[in-house]
């Protein structure tokens, strides 16, 4: 795996995912995948590359994250990245990839049957194989990302990396694991051999599982499940990613003043003095009521520290991404992407 | 936070209230789903209620602290009376509104055996047999997108027949949209029942030769483009599937109905459940509007992880300009005493407590209103958040329970939330 100080990609400048080109991002409902996601595809896309940002859900989280209209099942545009003093901008595509449309579109591209999809999305079969194969429906749309990756136009890549906003934690294993879930249901025939084709991109260097996490219990739980699940994914192991934890709040504490505010000792008259000095009236009661927060906040940082610990232990690199206080918002994004970078993610 | 007029949820109240027999907590995934439905289990069985809770897929060490241990399918006594097993602090006293004589049970959905026992119920042994070990029945039965929906309404439905509990409290499945939980089980329902698996029984069932015919040209298709994509042995597995199950369909339509008439009847109450955010608020106002369509009983919504401030007195500028103004005195502290030693940053660690000067005797009150501020910033933008939801729903009551500031694990928590139901929101 590619970490900081590998010695592979010495390009102007190296990330920790050098060499891989289908970034998956899963993580639990609420921790803020699709946000994530857009800001991986945005620094990613820096330094004049072109991304493409994939969505797999049907939401729509894409068009409200960039403020563009609902996205269609089809490339486009949807953002620029800043450019610098020393390279041009990149581009970030958007798409929404839907089961129905990738599986007509598999049909008409291997099998040239255009008009019998037509006959067979109104016979509801569509709906009905997507739904019901086992895997087929992950099986089209990681197949859709797994083509972006490779598609060359006039010998050049299309696409210099695609990020996929995934299904969430609980549902990422059996989404990656496509070999044996469509095996069970074709052991030959042409989905199978798609399948196969899939799976070597996805269990290649070219591909990385990155999880979006809080620094809560459950979420942080969940990526710790997921990170041990990809090895014994894909017939032979799916590279984990880096943990990206989403809405980070500083800790406005000093080491020992955080301590002592944790087991609730806070030096109460000492703060008083100190709003005292600060001009504020009725400082006493104010010392008591602020304390309160201390103590609060205080026994949140020391749980999170203890969330933070355990997100450490599986060795993967961690990302810290701010918390975007007065609402998300492009620029919001656009900060997020930056922190990527500086981090060296992207 | 809520408008001055938007009247005020009191969950106490609907709990109190026997007529109460159901409350079905929904909402987006992330928003406390489960710790709700808990806490409100737990506060019913303190007020005296004999309650079930029924959660779908609970953190780890909650569902423990309910005694539950493994996905059984089983309601578990939870044992819930204050001072159990020797647990102290405040929260694990008896409280006033305590009224005794309650009981508390809860389980976790296992969605694959509750299918499983429908197929069971339904269909003679060798046919269930039949069913269960198809491969198009174990995809349905443990990934079809709303199976988990269904089969919470189904356990919720069985909850009800059993008539063991005078209160079930339900905790739906973390969907990503609040509007699965209703759709999802219809859809089900729907493809089962559908146009699709009716053409592909169609001919081994009708003998009627013109029908058979239109039949047999779109059948044609199908099998052609199915064997061709997915190998030939599918379309015998569909088939086998599809005639197993047709003997169900009219039980799968009967218990969904049974369990939607189940959701509009005058004992049940919706209570929605949203963290004050803005998607998690869209959510909460889709399905608000979508509860009033359907005719289905709305109790309110209870914002979840609301940050609030005792000091609220002291706004948030204030409290930056009294942050700003101790720095300034420590910093010019720290550099008259820069002639004797080598700079003191306040908050450092040297500064604090050594030397006749204390040049850093204010970092705490200065990390305090810097606190303070970013809190009262935050309850800002949540109010400002709320506000578009009661803007748009001036009727719908409203209670807002606070953020807990460590995570949810064990009874205490529980009850302390619980508790809060009952006290005067300001």
């Amino acid at each position: 795996m590619p970490g900081p100080d590998s010695l592979q990609g010495v390009s102007t400048r190296d990330t920790d995912w050098e060499g891989v080109r289908l970034h998956v991002v899963t993580g639990k409902g609420g921790t803020g995948k699709t946000t994530v996601a857009g800001a991986l595809a945005l620094a990613l896309a820096s330094g004049g590359k072109r991304v493409l940002l994939m969505e797999v859900e049907g939401r729509q989280g894409i068009a409200q994250l960039f403020d563009c209209p609902p996205l269609p099942y089809a490339e486009r545009k949807v953002a620029v990245a800043p450019s610098t003093s020393t390279q041009p901008g990149g581009e970030v595509y958007a798409l929404m990839a839907d089961p129905e449309s990738a599986l007509l579109e598999y049909l008409e591209m291997f099998y040239n049957l255009r008009h019998a999809g037509r006959a067979l999305t109104r016979l509801g079969i569509i709906d009905f194989a997507t739904t019901i194969a086992p895997g087929l429906r992950d099986v089209l749309l990681t197949g859709k990302a797994a083509e972006a990756v490779r598609r060359k136009e006039s010998g050049r890549r299309v696409y210099d990396a695609v990020v996929m906003d995934a299904p969430p934690t609980g549902r990422i294993d059996r989404f990656l694991n496509v070999a044996s879930e469509v095996s069970g249901l074709a052991r030959v025939g042409p989905i199978r051999g798609h399948a196969d084709t899939v799976l070597k991109v996805i269990r290649s260097p070219e591909t990385a599982v990155h999880f979006v996490t809080l620094l809560e219990e459950m979420p942080v739980q969940e990526t710790l499940d997921g990170i041990a699940g990809l090895h014994g994914l894909a017939d032979g192991g799916i590279q984990a990613g880096g943990i990206m934890i989403n809405m980070v709040r500083p800790v406005v504490l000093a080491p020992d003043q955080l301590r002592a505010a944790a087991s609730g000792s806070v030096d109460e008259h000492e703060l008083a003095l100190g709003l005292k000095a600060a001009g504020l009236e009725d400082s006493v009661r104010l010392a008591a009521d602020l304390v309160v927060e201390l103590t609060e906040h205080a026994r949140t940082a020391v749980a999170q520290r203890e969330q933070q610990r355990k997100l450490a232990a599986p060795g993967q690199p961690c990302y810290e991404l701010p918390m975007i206080s007065d609402g998300m918002d492009l620029a919001g994004l656009y900060q997020l992407a930056a922190a990527l970078r500086d981090q060296g993610a992207a | 936070m809520q408008h001055a007029t938007q009247p005020h949820l009191d969950i106490e109240a609907l709990i109190d209230d026997r007529r109460t027999r159901i409350i079905v907590c929904c909402g987006s995934g992330g928003v406390g789903k489960t710790t709700a439905a808990a806490a409100i289990g737990l506060r019913a069985a303190e007020r005296g209620r004999h309650v079930v809770v029924l959660t779908v897929d609970p953190a780890r060490r909650l569902a423990q602290s309910m005694g539950l241990t493994s996905l059984d399918n089983t309601p578990r006594p939870v044992p819930f009376a204050a001072r159990a097993r020797g647990a102290r602090g405040p929260e694990n006293q008896p409280h006033d509104g305590d009224v005794g004589g309650g009981s508390m049970h809860a389980m976790m959905l296992d969605m694959k055996r509750t299918f499983d026992e429908i197929v069971e119920a339904h269909a003679d042994p060798d046919r269930a047999a039949q069913i269960l070990a198809n491969p198009f029945y174990q995809s349905l039965s443990s990934s079809f997108a709303g199976t988990q929906e269904y089969m919470a309404m189904e356990k919720l439905g069985q909850l009800r027949r059993a008539d063991e509990w005078d209160l079930i409290v339900v905790d739906t499945p973390p969907s990503r949209s609040a509007l699965d939980f209703l759709d999802a089980p219809q859809r089900l329902g729907r493809f089962l029942d559908g146009k699709l698996l009716r053409l592909l029984t169609a001919p081994a069932k009708l003998g009627g030769r013109a029908y058979l015919k239109v039949l047999n040209a779109g059948f044609g298709v199908v099998t052609g483009v199915l064997t061709k994509v997915l190998g030939g042995q599918v379309l015998k597995d569909v088939q086998t599937f599809v005639s197993a199950l047709d003997t169900m369909f009219g039980g799968f339509r009967e218990r969904a109905d049974y369990t939607y008439q189940l959701l509009r009847a005058p004992g049940t109450a919706f209570l929605v459940i949203a963290a004050p955010e803005p998607d998690a608020l869209r959510e909460a106002s889709y399905f608000v509007e979508r509860l009033a369509q359907d005719g289905m009983p709305l109790a309110g919504l209870m914002l979840n992880r609301v940050h609030k401030s005792p000091a609220a007195r002291l706004s948030a500028a204030r409290s930056l300009a009294a942050a700003e103004t101790l720095q300034t005195a420590d910093d010019q502290a720290a550099t008259a005493l820069a002639g004797d030693a080598a700079p003191v940053r306040s908050g450092s660690r040297a500064a604090a407590g050594r030397g006749p000067a204390r040049p850093a005797a204010h970092s705490l009150a200065i990390a305090a209103l810097r606190l303070h501020a970013e809190r009262m910033q935050l309850a800002a933008t949540e109010r400002r958040v709320t506000e578009h939801f009661t803007a748009a729903h001036p009727v719908v009551p409203v209670t807002e329970v606070p953020a807990q500031p460590d995570d949810v694990h064990d009874l205490a928590g529980l009850r302390v939330i619980g508790r809060s139901f009952g006290a005067e929101q300001a």
